[in-house]
């Protein structure tokens, strides 16, 4: 177990590089720097000052293994369009807002997407099974940026009850359309699959005895079949992180979250390649951490499974 | 089904010989929601290819006397902040959400397909090549990638530097950005199709009908193109028609960024942006764009539901 853990540990490391690797040569490639765009022109001595100062005119081998060396140690740079704030700090201070919009996100997907598709199951081929597959396929099919524009016109527009925009904090009635809007996708994953894996489980022995000897439905559902048929449910926590970090790039903005995924998409608009850089390598990190903890999942929910 | 006497010793009527695709074809009419989403999807396209019959108005005429009307007999969903017909816009539109489903459909079938088949056949250091590629474009969130990606395209296409790239930067402005979404959507979108086809061929190459292939004295060309190629074809094509609404919501979501097609083009994508800017205002200008694409990608879903059930070998019980 400990040797599997450092074995993968250690696998992290490499596809991190990777990514690092890859974005910091695709961002040093592109021309143009955000000082291009600005209205008034800026003298050819002005920019050279600002490259002196953001080490753009060293060779950049040596601008890789300085940037390597501040990341190591946590500092991602000055970003190009705010004076005051470095990478890091913009990063500190966005993410946590996005941290909690995203756990609450996966708690309402959770507590909404696998009942669904628990009862889907159970129902299986009635009208409930139905109207919980129309639900999960629309959650599946609308990208999140439709899902917050018709739940704003919806609920604050024609309604009336809730806010157009704005972040107060996670208890706030302000973050419910945010909710909403990033956890019905994930929701819609985990509701198809507790639907296709409880289906999968209902036809076994161990269920068929669970009935045999007298337990309710109820009990046979969530104590035995739910049990076995969570694991592969679990398989897909990483998608969902990919479906709730893409989802927060538009819900954001859309709804005004001071969220890092709001700050990513500022950073592609604004040229500011730093920051994008820094966010897109606490993403990697992210992704790859939530993938290492769904394989180490496995081996608590199914004790058949060990490790090598 | 009917139930009807029968003899034992009367003769059994001669079945038609099983096929395949028709028995997929039987199975999937049979499938009301696919039905459906297959008649608006055929209807999607005729609008789109006769988009100038179609519309009532050309797309980027302005009409700055009539702005953000609401929908009535002369406007059908309206006019946006320009005095621009709304439907004529989403008429329009459409053609370039079908044209991103046709590219992604190709680029599925033209990379996609043969690296998966590559990989699986041949093997060894090619297949290690491929797949590791593949598990490391998958591992991050596609758009994620697309994003990145396109950033660094958009500044690269739009100052040239050389022949070739001012070529395709040249034919980018033409097609008002679209080549960029191209380019990107081809990063991703053929990922899980090589992965799918690799799997299949992996498991069908040890198969007899390769062996006596083989005996026979086919070439490898011909066993992949003639065995391998069709065998793998159903779950292709339902893989592909997943891979459809996943393009046009990428593209739709990076024209919303701004970083897709080039406005006055009318991407739903785009009309979805200028919708949530005067959303407060005017709802239905955003309402109208966002129900269209909803409407469209869970008509697609529908559709890949209902050919995944129909080409399913494993549900065919009769």
């Amino acid at each position: 177990m400990t040797i599997y853990l450092l074995r993968r540990l250690l696998w992290v490391l490499p596809s991190l590089f990777v990514v690092f690797t890859l974005t910091f040569v695709l961002v040093h490639a592109t021309p143009g720097s955000p000082w291009d765009e600005s209205d008034k022109p800026l003298p050819a001595s002005v920019k050279e000052n600002l490259a002196r100062q953001y080490h753009l005119d060293d060779p950049l081998p040596k601008q890789y293994v300085d940037y390597l060396w501040n990341v190591l140690h946590g500092d991602f740079g000055p970003s190009y369009r705010s004076v005051e704030r470095s990478v890091s700090d913009i990063i500190g201070a966005t993410l946590p807002v996005s941290a909690m919009l995203g756990i609450a996100s996966m708690l309402f997907a959770i507590v909404v997407g696998v009942p669904l598709g628990a009862l889907a199951a159970v129902k299986h081929n009635t009208w409930i099974d139905y109207v919980s597959s129309l639900i999960t396929v629309t959650g599946l099919a609308t990208p999140p940026f439709v899902r917050v524009s018709l739940l704003i016109v919806f609920f604050s527009i024609t309604l009336g009850w809730l806010p157009t925009g704005g972040w107060e904090g996670i208890f706030d009635v302000r973050a419910i359309i945010p909710i909403l809007a990033i956890g019905l996708g994930p929701a819609a994953i985990l509701a198809r699959y507790t639907r296709s894996s409880l289906l999968e489980v209902h036809g076994q022995d161990f269920i068929r005895t669970a009935r045999a000897k007298g337990l309710t439905e109820t009990a046979v559902v969530v104590r035995h079949a739910m049990k076995n048929a969570l694991i592969p449910v679990v398989t897909v926590a990483g998608v969902t992180l990919a479906n709730v970090i893409t989802g927060a790039f538009f819900v954001e903005r859309i709804y005004s979250v001071p969220g890092i995924g709001r700050q990513f998409v500022d950073s592609v608009s604004g040229r500011d390649y730093p920051l994008l850089l820094g966010i897109v390598l606490v993403f990697a990190l992210l992704i790859s951490l939530v993938n290492l903890l769904v394989d180490l999942s496995y081996g608590f929910l199914d004790p058949r499974i060990r490790y090598r | 089904m009917t139930t009807r006497a029968v003899t034992l010793n009367a003769p059994v009527p001669m079945r038609r010989p099983a096929n395949l695709w028709r028995d997929a074809w039987h199975r999937l009419i049979q499938n009301r929601a696919a039905v459906i989403s297959l008649v608006y999807i055929v209807l999607l396209l005729l609008i789109a290819i006769f988009a100038s019959a179609v519309a009532p108005y050309p797309f980027e005429r302005q009409d700055l006397d009539s702005t953000d009307l609401g929908p009535s007999a002369q406007h059908l969903f309206g006019t946006d902040g320009l005095g621009r017909d709304e439907l004529s816009r989403l008429v329009y539109g459409s053609r370039i959400s079908l044209a991103v489903a046709l590219v992604d459909v190709l680029i599925v079938l033209f990379i996609g397909v043969p690296l998966g088949l590559i990989a699986g056949f041949f093997g060894r250091w090619l297949d290690v090549l491929v797949m590791r590629t593949v598990d490391v474009l998958l591992a991050f969130p596609n758009l994620l990638l697309v994003i990145v990606v396109i950033t660094y395209l958009r500044a690269v296409l739009d100052q040239p530097q050389g022949p070739l790239l001012a070529i395709i930067g040249g034919l980018d402005g033409i097609t008002g950005g679209l080549l960029g979404v191209f380019i990107a959507l081809g990063l991703v979108s053929w990922l899980t199709v090589a992965r799918l086809v690799r799997g299949q061929v992996l498991s069908l190459k040890e198969k007899e009908f390769i062996e006596a292939a083989r005996m026979t004295g086919a070439t490898n060309a011909r066993i992949v193109s003639r065995h391998l190629l069709p065998n793998t074809l159903a779950p292709v094509i339902v893989a592909a028609t997943f891979g459809i609404p996943a393009a046009i919501a990428t593209e739709a979501g990076l024209s919303f960024l701004g970083l897709g097609v080039r406005p006055p083009l009318p991407s739903w994508g785009i009309l979805i942006a200028e919708g949530v800017r005067n959303m407060r205002a005017f709802p239905h200008e955003l309402v109208v764009p966002a129900v269209a694409l909803a409407v469209t990608l869970i008509c697609f879903n529908f559709l890949g539901d209902g050919l995944r059930d129909a080409l399913d070998p494993k549900l065919k019980v009769d």
